[in-house]
């Protein structure tokens, strides 16, 4: 580099990737020409500001979706999703066997099952996550409840830190599931699975734990409510009661 | 475990998908997207070699793959065009931009170079490996890269003209 430092060299030497010798030559070409030395203090610039935007990301929590991408046999539950499937069976072969006067016991349990295995075959998906997004808020929840036969509201959960990601159209036991998918600013997603219940009673919040979802549910008038998610069983609460009352204002 | 040590880069694959893809969830999406193919395509992962490359290369042709499907001419941004698409918008919106809009404002293919070396500091010779091409290609596309963000951040017009160095 006996002449002028080329373009590269300009760029080496920010990158800290000359010798000492050419790091020399460059500093002394850079003191005689302010127009190079301002485009290799522009890029310096770049560099510093680069890490001060985006180095915090690495002390940010790694969100539960991605840690558990890496770690082995906690995919998808199988056990769950197969000790689901008996269960729905029994339950069909009970309801067909005796029909019972009262619904079969199984059938609001069956409610938080069934919203688990939606939530976890749903909740990981990246690129379809749901089918209409929240984009189409107005049309999905016109869809939604033309299906269903019943009109249904998305709840708005912005102040419980939760946006709209958007729904989708489920088979149900017995007819058309909603499924609505929310997400927070940590990508921790939650869904709330609503069908028409038979069961004309109302009931109070339940609870179930099924593998690693939790999941609030209820009946309330002509529909059943399951609201599932990963996270704490108390942060869940606090969303559920959220949606309850924007339900019934 | 080659599992622990796939985990043990995430947070590095989640700073370098922010700044490349700018929206948080897109970013997470991209890394998971990553994470997946990585384990799938783990046994092919030879051990002692540069794990940081290999999984940086996986989520840059994932990210290649989403570009493609998002926008049909995307693809197409790598050279030559990205002047005609960048100086379409930019000849009338001369205010000054700050690092993290101007980022997104240059062509992708300039914008993972930038970030390659400047943010994660891989040699050029790394880059060039992770991305694919050859050594002549990273350093023109950082060049460019950076003074297309130069003139961005100062708010003057740039003149991709000028200095187009293959």
């Amino acid at each position: 580099m006996s002449s002028e430092p080329s373009e590269t060299d300009l760029h080496a030497y920010v990158d800290g990737a000359l010798d000492a010798a050419h790091r020399r030559e460059v500093e002394a070409h850079l003191a005689a020409n302010t127009a190079d030395a301002e485009r290799v203090r522009a890029w310096q610039d770049q560099r510093a500001q680069m890490r001060a935007l985006f180095n915090p990301v690495l002390e940010e929590v790694v969100p539960d979706r991605l840690r558990a991408a890496v770690v082995p046999k906690r995919g998808f539950p199988y056990a769950l999703a197969a000790s689901f499937l008996v269960a729905g069976i029994a339950v069909g072969w009970l309801a067909k066997s005796f029909v019972p006067s009262e619904p079969p016991v199984g059938s609001t349990a069956s409610l938080s099952r069934r919203a688990a295995v939606a939530h976890i075959v749903y909740s990981p998906e990246v690129r379809h996550p749901v089918e209409v997004g929240a984009a189409e808020e107005d049309h999905l929840v016109k869809w939604l409840s033309k299906r269903l036969g019943q009109e249904l509201k998305a709840p708005a959960l912005s102040k419980e830190g939760f946006e709209l990601v958007g729904g989708r159209l489920l088979p149900g036991e017995s007819g058309p599931v909603a499924q609505f998918m929310y997400q927070d600013a940590r990508g921790q997603r939650l869904t709330l699975y609503v069908l028409r219940s038979n069961a004309n009673r109302d009931t109070a919040f339940r609870f179930s734990q099924e593998d690693r979802v939790s999941v609030f549910y209820w009946v309330d008038g002509k529909l059943g409510y399951a609201l599932s998610s990963e996270l704490p069983k108390d942060r869940l609460l606090t969303v559920a009661t959220a949606v309850y009352r924007q339900l019934n204002p | 475990m080659d599992r622990d040590a796939v985990a043990s880069h995430i947070p590095r694959l989640r700073r370098y998908a922010r700044a490349l893809v700018g929206d948080r969830y897109q970013a997470d999406d991209l890394v998971q997207d990553t994470l997946e193919r990585a384990l799938n395509k783990l046994h092919l992962w030879r051990p002692g070699s540069d794990m940081r490359a290999w999984l940086f290369a996986i989520m840059h042709n994932v990210f290649v793959n989403q570009l493609r499907g998002r926008r049909p001419d995307a693809a197409e941004l790598a050279d030559g065009v990205e002047a005609i698409a960048a100086n379409a918008g930019s000849v009338d919106r001369l205010e000054i931009r700050d690092l993290q809009s101007a980022l997104m404002e240059i062509p992708a293919e300039q914008r993972a170079v930038v970030l390659l070396v400047g943010l994660e500091e891989m040699s050029y010779a790394e880059a060039a490996k992770t991305l694919g091409v050859p050594i002549g290609t990273v350093m023109s596309r950082l060049a460019r890269g950076r003074e297309r963000l130069r003139h961005l951040m100062a708010g003057t017009q740039s003149s991709p003209s000028l200095k187009v160095v293959k």
